[in-house]
């Protein structure tokens, strides 16, 4: 006596079957960058042993992490539709500024890391408050505080320090504590692992969660996507955009703290150009340039990427010369594959 | 006695139920009017919007209906007549306090973001979350699921949320909008021209969910320029040329014909007819034209 109403519809939709998960897999932002990562991996490992003992993928996640740290913001920033040309500098900035404060006022060197830090967040406020306020292209804005920047690391750092780097802080109060936090190593089945690489991967996972899991995380996509529409539905576009500004000037403290605890002195004339490595690291990763669409993990993976091409040319005994020939070969053929994959997942 | 002779007033001939209708209009506009500086955008205009029924404003380009719907959504003030909502005379200072009163504006644009999945995009900006301090997070089952659940009961039904909301047709995007409004408890819906942009197919598509709005208990204010999909779905219509009101009518007192003529008025398509004809129109083109000049002059006869 079974009656053929008994027979219920299956409760999941058929049809949703169709999206394959390969296919969903492949419309993940982060997949060509994935592909490559892989690719190059492969192929060094092939043309350099070398490449893949424990100490030299040691030496390439640090070399991935310096740009790394710096690429999670720039990432989010993207997403959120902006670009910051800056951040190369501003690294700097943020060095100079502890380095220089705790020493001109002899104080504990932590003073100068805080400094530092509310300097940081403050330059990326600026950024970020000009941007909403006079709404001229990032692109602008941000070259204008890239240059400034620039004039005042050399100008402020040879007017208080006399030279055009900053004295040794390695004997000052406080120095050992934020050697260890910012850049010290930790032992790993006999491999030194650079702190770095862990402070790297801690901020990947915490911008991850913010994008996808969080309030904010819906409001950058949307910021980036089509302000307008955001602004209907009652998004903050503006605190935002500022606080994208504000995150890109957090991770420029902490990849300065470590520039500057790793060698105890800053030369004032360094970072630039950098900030191009950053925003190549993010659309390796497959953020799109125009905004709403990209992750943090593809900025982590495009940094990944970087530092397996900057160490394995030397590991290959290549003339790093060329490097930055394959760096730029590489960012054409990432976005290339991104294009081609994101438009086939598309089309379902 | 107040309450009922504006109950008599507002009740339209062949309405379901007169206790289902409410005593006082959702929305009310007496004699509304607004200027830019020394130009005049609108004047004079009154209308009423109440749950369950249909308003259409009807106008060909630059007759006022962007004015009319900017002031009703609160983007602008009216500089003259009065604005009551629920019978109480309002100037809206934004758009948050028109949506705090319950209006809410669905525009050509749509206000979504192409990228983003459908339910993204319907909590866009009042999203759920769970937990706690720095673990509060998105609340992404319980989301998905009310869109799904929602966008059912508006007669869609998505094979996945979680696809970008610019994979859909447009009249499917039409109603992803209209069943937010409704799901964040829109009472008044201000459609603008949503069907101007849509194939044949795809508006029936959005007229049918406006008649699923109007049924869900909706006051919704539909504005377009086509007289052929307002009659069908409206309940009272509103005419508007050159910032004026040039008839406001119940769905019992005109036609789909008569409406027409209204709108494009007869004198000028005559001219439009002897135009074509001058320029050596297609045929069937003129004819058409022609008939419909003699169709107006039969019904003002």
């Amino acid at each position: 006596m079974t009656s053929t109403a008994t027979i219920k519809a299956p409760v999941s939709d058929e049809r949703v079957a169709i999206k394959s998960t390969l296919a969903k897999l492949l419309g993940r932002p982060e997949i060509g960058a994935l592909v490559g990562a892989v690719a190059l991996f492969i192929f060094f490992s092939a043309v350099a042993p070398v490449f893949l003992q424990p100490g030299s993928i040691a030496t390439v996640l640090y070399g991935a992490s310096t740009i790394g740290i710096m690429a999670v913001g720039v990432s989010l920033l993207m997403i959120g539709g902006e670009f910051d040309l800056s951040t190369g500098v501003a690294v700097i900035s943020s060095a100079l500024t502890a380095s220089l404060f705790s020493w001109y006022f002899s104080m504990n060197i932590w003073v100068g890391v805080l400094l530092a830090l509310a300097v940081s967040l403050g330059i990326g406020f600026i950024n970020g408050w000009i941007l909403v306020k006079t709404k001229l292209p990032s692109f602008i804005v941000t070259l204008a505080t890239f240059l400034m920047l620039t004039g005042l690391n050399l100008g402020l750092t040879r007017a208080i320090g006399g030279s055009v780097s900053t004295p040794s802080i390695s004997t000052m109060d406080g120095f050992e504590s934020a050697h260890a936090i910012f850049a010290s190593s930790v032992n790993i089945a006999g491999v030194d692992v650079k702190i770095t690489v862990f402070i790297w991967i801690a901020m990947v996972a915490v911008a991850s969660w913010l994008l996808l899991r969080t309030k904010v995380g819906n409001w950058i996509f949307a910021s980036g996507g089509d302000a307008n529409a955001a602004r209907a539905v009652g998004v903050p576009v503006v605190r935002t955009k500022i606080g994208l500004f504000m995150g890109v000037g957090f991770c420029a403290w902490v990849a300065g703290m470590h520039n500057l605890f790793a060698f105890s002195t800053v030369q004032s004339g360094e970072g630039i150009g950098n900030e191009f490595l950053y925003i190549i690291a993010a659309v390796i990763g497959g953020c799109l340039l125009t905004g709403g669409y990209g992750s943090a993990i593809g900025g982590a993976i495009g940094a990944f990427i970087f530092g397996m091409a900057n160490k394995g040319i030397v590991y290959a005994d290549w003339n790093p010369d060329w490097f930055k020939f394959f760096l730029g070969l590489m960012l054409l053929l990432a976005t290339i594959v991104n294009l081609v994959v994101k438009r086939r997942a598309e089309q379902k | 006695m107040k309450n009922r002779d504006i109950t008599q007033d507002t009740l339209l001939k062949g309405e379901k139920d007169p206790l289902t209708s409410t005593p006082v209009h959702l929305l009310e506009l007496d004699k509304v009017g607004k200027h830019y500086g020394n130009i005049i955008a609108l004047t004079d205009v009154t209308m009423a919007v109440d749950a369950g029924r249909v308003t259409c404003v009807l106008g060909d380009n630059g007759a006022g209906k962007s004015t009319l719907i900017k002031i009703i959504a609160g983007l602008h003030k009216h500089d003259e007549g009065t604005f009551s909502i629920f019978g109480e005379p309002r100037h809206l200072n934004s758009p948050r306090e028109a949506l705090d009163a319950g209006i809410a504006a669905v525009y050509q644009d749509l206000a979504v973001v192409s990228l983003m999945p459908i339910w993204r995009n319907f909590f866009l900006g009042s999203e759920l979350t769970t937990g706690f301090g720095p673990f509060k997070r998105l609340d992404v089952e319980t989301m998905k699921q009310i869109t799904k659940k929602e966008l059912q009961e508006m007669g869609i039904d998505l094979r996945d949320v979680e696809q970008p909301i610019g994979q859909l047709s447009g009249g499917e995007r039409q109603c992803v909008a209209i069943a937010r409004a409704v799901h964040f408890g829109a009472k008044v819906l201000i459609l603008d021209e949503p069907t101007a942009a849509l194939g044949v197919k795809q508006s029936g598509v959005v007229l049918r969910y406006i008649l699923q709005a109007r049924d869900r208990g909706l006051g919704v204010i539909f504005i377009t320029h086509n007289p052929h999909h307002a009659f069908p779905v409206g309940d009272r219509f509103l005419l508007l040329k050159r910032g004026k009101s040039i008839g406001y009518y119940n769905k019992k007192d005109i036609t789909l014909e008569e409406l027409t003529a209204q709108m494009a008025g007869g004198a000028e398509l005559a001219e439009l007819a002897h135009e074509l004809e001058s320029l050596g129109g297609h045929g069937d083109v003129v004819a058409e034209v022609e008939a419909e000049v003699a169709n107006t002059e039969a019904h003002r006869g």
